[in-house]
């Protein structure tokens, strides 16, 4: 869908929201989800992953790992986050109380990896899973290569290590395979990658099997990218996926209705959801200056310059092309719902937009949301002297930049004091 | 001179039917570019607001020469809206959708990439020679004519740059938005070419942004090649890594795309690197 505006666009929007609980298909975005989610779609393409049940509380831990009918079992926290072995998140567990006695630790405790930032994440669901003997890991994942266009399959003996470490220290050891779209994946594609990792004779087919599903379930499933991470060689010789990780392509999602519940929103910071359910793109940072720009490369340059006049910025908001009243009403509603921001920068380059319509919005939603804290306008666009004008009879504490240089100084004195 | 689009510009409207694609026909019209049609499949026959409406690309270029198409076409439906023009035999397809799906893009662009069209975007604001034509959603009246040709990956943030220069009584030959996507048709390097190779084009700005390599690809061009001055700003210095601002391809990931690398990389080849947005204007007047 393109850009909504007006009144019946936003309508349109909560009634699907109602509907569906929550709009999902945000553009430009990835819908990330968690291991055991992960292991279903590898299943579904035929990828041999290890058994395993999820939960989100430890009241069933002995009974999971008993269905599992052997020992070692694997309790495993499901975060968004990779580095979850190093913080305590991933425990071996001989016996059905040894199992429980980890779950009871691992749930609820707050992993600091260095994905989640120094916040952490709080886990709260588990996978329990059955263990394996590890003769060797290995490492297969594929994302697009955005100097070729084309989907690079890339292979490394350097198994359970992240890849960007690999990458930076021994480059040498990714071997790539970069596959023409239009064609697909073809066998011997998958046995150059193979014999690059030195398989033994009797598992390039088994692998060339692997890497060809994992490709399918690439194209298949709308992937930003996929990895099995490690890709293990059992002490019994064969391949097994025992920890994958993927996004999905959240402009696809139209193809893929039933992946939308994959969603979990205890992932995510509460306003950005609030973003999301209007339709605009927010991102939260360190600072205290609160930005809303229409727009996402005069968001960033926005940011840019409110660091460059000696501030910090609070987010990325970008309110869309069209920045219709009600957008830029949620749009203020969610900036200054955050209490670290002491003052808002609106930056709105119009164009064909009309500026005293603009500034009636931006009053409304001022008033509205009662903000307390100093704002400053700049606004691009026919009528602007009218749009000045009702902003100043407002009464409201609004502060006009002229231009971008002379806003972004503005808002850095005023919240400086 | 200029590049790309300009008085002989035929231009047809896929999506023409739809709120926004008739919205922005019309603005296209009203700026002076020669409308002559649009497609929106089922409704051929009809004359929506005095264009004429076909059922396919093929027959409206049978119909009316048509040489340009802009598309408004939603998301699910784009990639197929851009191959049915190329197969047409549209010289110049802008796509102005944004979201869509990354897999078809791939597709399309492997498809299109030996034919002699020429895709600009998708997800982008189009291009505009000034006083001539327009092929987008920009706003036609921040833009002068002039000399200076300006490539950027954003829209808005390409309309603060025409601005300060059109306030400044700098006047632009062409400006052409090649759209936030990772995978998108025109890239930095091609409309470096096409701006180092046009006479009256006597400056270029060139705005980027976090993710990807393509400005560095331009600044290594530029390094070799180009002789007039080029003024450049990279947005999102401040951004953090692993998140994608906004446009789908706005991503520093695995340290790679940082706007550092990228300035770094434009200040070596020569051009001159505004640390601020609000630069871009006066750089260009100093320089010129």
């Amino acid at each position: 869908m393109l850009r909504k505006g007006g009144k019946n666009g936003i309508f349109a929007f909560l009634v699907l929201i109602d509907s569906e609980g929550l709009n999902v298909e945000k553009r430009g975005r990835i819908l990330k989800i968690h291991e055991f989610q992960a292991k279903e779609v590898l299943a579904k393409y035929g990828i041999s992953v290890p058994q395993g049940y999820a939960t989100e509380t430890t009241d069933n831990a002995r009974e999971l790992a008993e269905k599992l009918g052997g020992y070692p079992v694997v309790v495993k926290a499901q975060i968004h986050a990779g580095g979850r072995g190093k913080a305590g998140g991933v425990k071996l567990a001989g016996s059905a109380d040894e199992a429980l006695t980890h779950a009871k630790e691992i749930m609820g405790k707050t992993l600091v990896t260095h994905q989640t930032g120094p916040e952490g994440k709080q886990v709260k669901k588990l996978l329990i899973e059955e263990g394996c003997d590890i003769a060797k890991e290995l490492y297969l994942g594929i994302v697009l290569d955005r100097a070729s266009y084309r989907n690079v399959i890339m292979v490394s003996t350097e198994g359970g290590m992240e890849i960007e470490v690999v990458a930076a220290k021994t480059p040498e050891k990714i071997i790539k395979v970069f596959v023409d779209p239009a064609i697909g994946i073809m066998p011997y594609e998958c046995r150059q990658l193979a014999f690059g990792l030195g398989l033994p004779k009797e598992l390039i087919g088994p692998a060339v099997k692997i890497i060809t599903q994992l490709y399918n379930a690439f194209v298949g499933e709308d992937l930003d990218m996929i990895e099995i991470n490690p890709l293990v060689i059992t002490k019994d010789n064969s391949l097994l996926a025992l920890d994958a990780k993927l996004g999905y392509d959240s402009n696809a999602m139209f193809r893929h209705k039933d992946a939308a519940e994959y969603r979990d929103l205890n992932e995510e910071d509460p306003l950005e959801i609030e973003a999301s359910k209007f339709d605009l793109n927010y991102i939260k940072l360190d600072g205290n200056i609160g930005c809303m720009v229409n727009g996402a490369g005069l968001a960033m340059a926005t940011m840019d310059i409110i660091k460059y006049s000696g501030g910090e910025p609070a987010n990325f908001l970008d309110v869309g092309g069209g920045a219709s009243a009600e957008q830029i009403e949620e749009a203020m509603k969610i900036i200054v719902s955050d209490d670290t921001v002491k003052g808002l920068f609106i930056n709105i380059f119009g164009g064909i937009l009309r500026c005293d319509r603009l500034a009636t919005g931006v009053v409304a939603a001022a008033k509205k949301t009662d903000v307390k804290i100093p704002i400053v306008i700049r606004m691009e666009g026919t009528n602007v002297e009218e749009g000045e004008r009702i902003l100043k009879e407002s009464g409201l504490n609004f502060i006009i930049g002229h231009g971008m240089r002379d806003g972004a100084e503005k808002v850095v004195a005023a919240v400086k004091g | 001179m200029s590049v790309l689009v300009g008085k002989d510009t035929k231009l047809l409207v896929q999506g023409i039917t739809g709120k926004e694609g008739m919205f922005h026909a019309t603005g296209c019209r009203d700026y002076g570019t020669n409308v002559v049609g649009g497609v929106t499949p089922g409704k051929g026959g009809q004359v929506a607001e005095g264009f004429k409406v076909f059922n396919t690309v093929a027959e409206a270029k049978s119909e009316s020469d048509a040489n340009a198409t802009m598309i408004f076409v939603p998301p699910p439906f784009a990639a197929d809206a851009i191959l049915e023009a190329a197969d047409a035999g549209i010289e110049l397809i802008v796509c102005i959708t944004e979201g869509i799906p990354i897999h078809d893009m791939v597709k399309v662009w492997r498809s299109i990439k030996d034919n002699r069209c020429r895709l600009i975007g998708p997800n982008c604001p189009g291009i505009i020679t000034p006083g001539e034509a327009k092929i987008g959603i920009m706003p036609g009246p921040i833009h002068m004519p002039g000399n200076v040709g300006l490539v950027s990956r954003s829209g808005t943030l390409t309309y603060e740059a025409v601005g300060q220069l059109t306030k400044l009584g700098i006047g632009q030959t062409t400006c052409i938005g090649i759209g936030g996507d990772p995978v998108h048709g025109t890239t930095f390097l091609d409309c470096l070419k096409l701006f180092n190779e046009d006479e009256k084009t006597e400056a270029i700005v060139m705005i980027g942004e976090i993710g990807g390599t393509e400005e560095e690809e331009g600044a290594e061009y530029i390094k070799k090649h180009v002789k007039k001055p080029v003024v450049g700003f990279i947005a999102g210095q401040t951004a953090p890594p692993g998140r994608r601002m906004g446009h789908a391809g706005a991503i520093v990931s695995g340290g790679k795309g940082t706007a550092e690398s990228k300035m770094k990389a434009m200040k070596e080849a020569g051009i001159h690197v505004c640390e601020s947005p609000a630069d871009i204007g006066e750089t260009v007047q100093k320089v010129m």
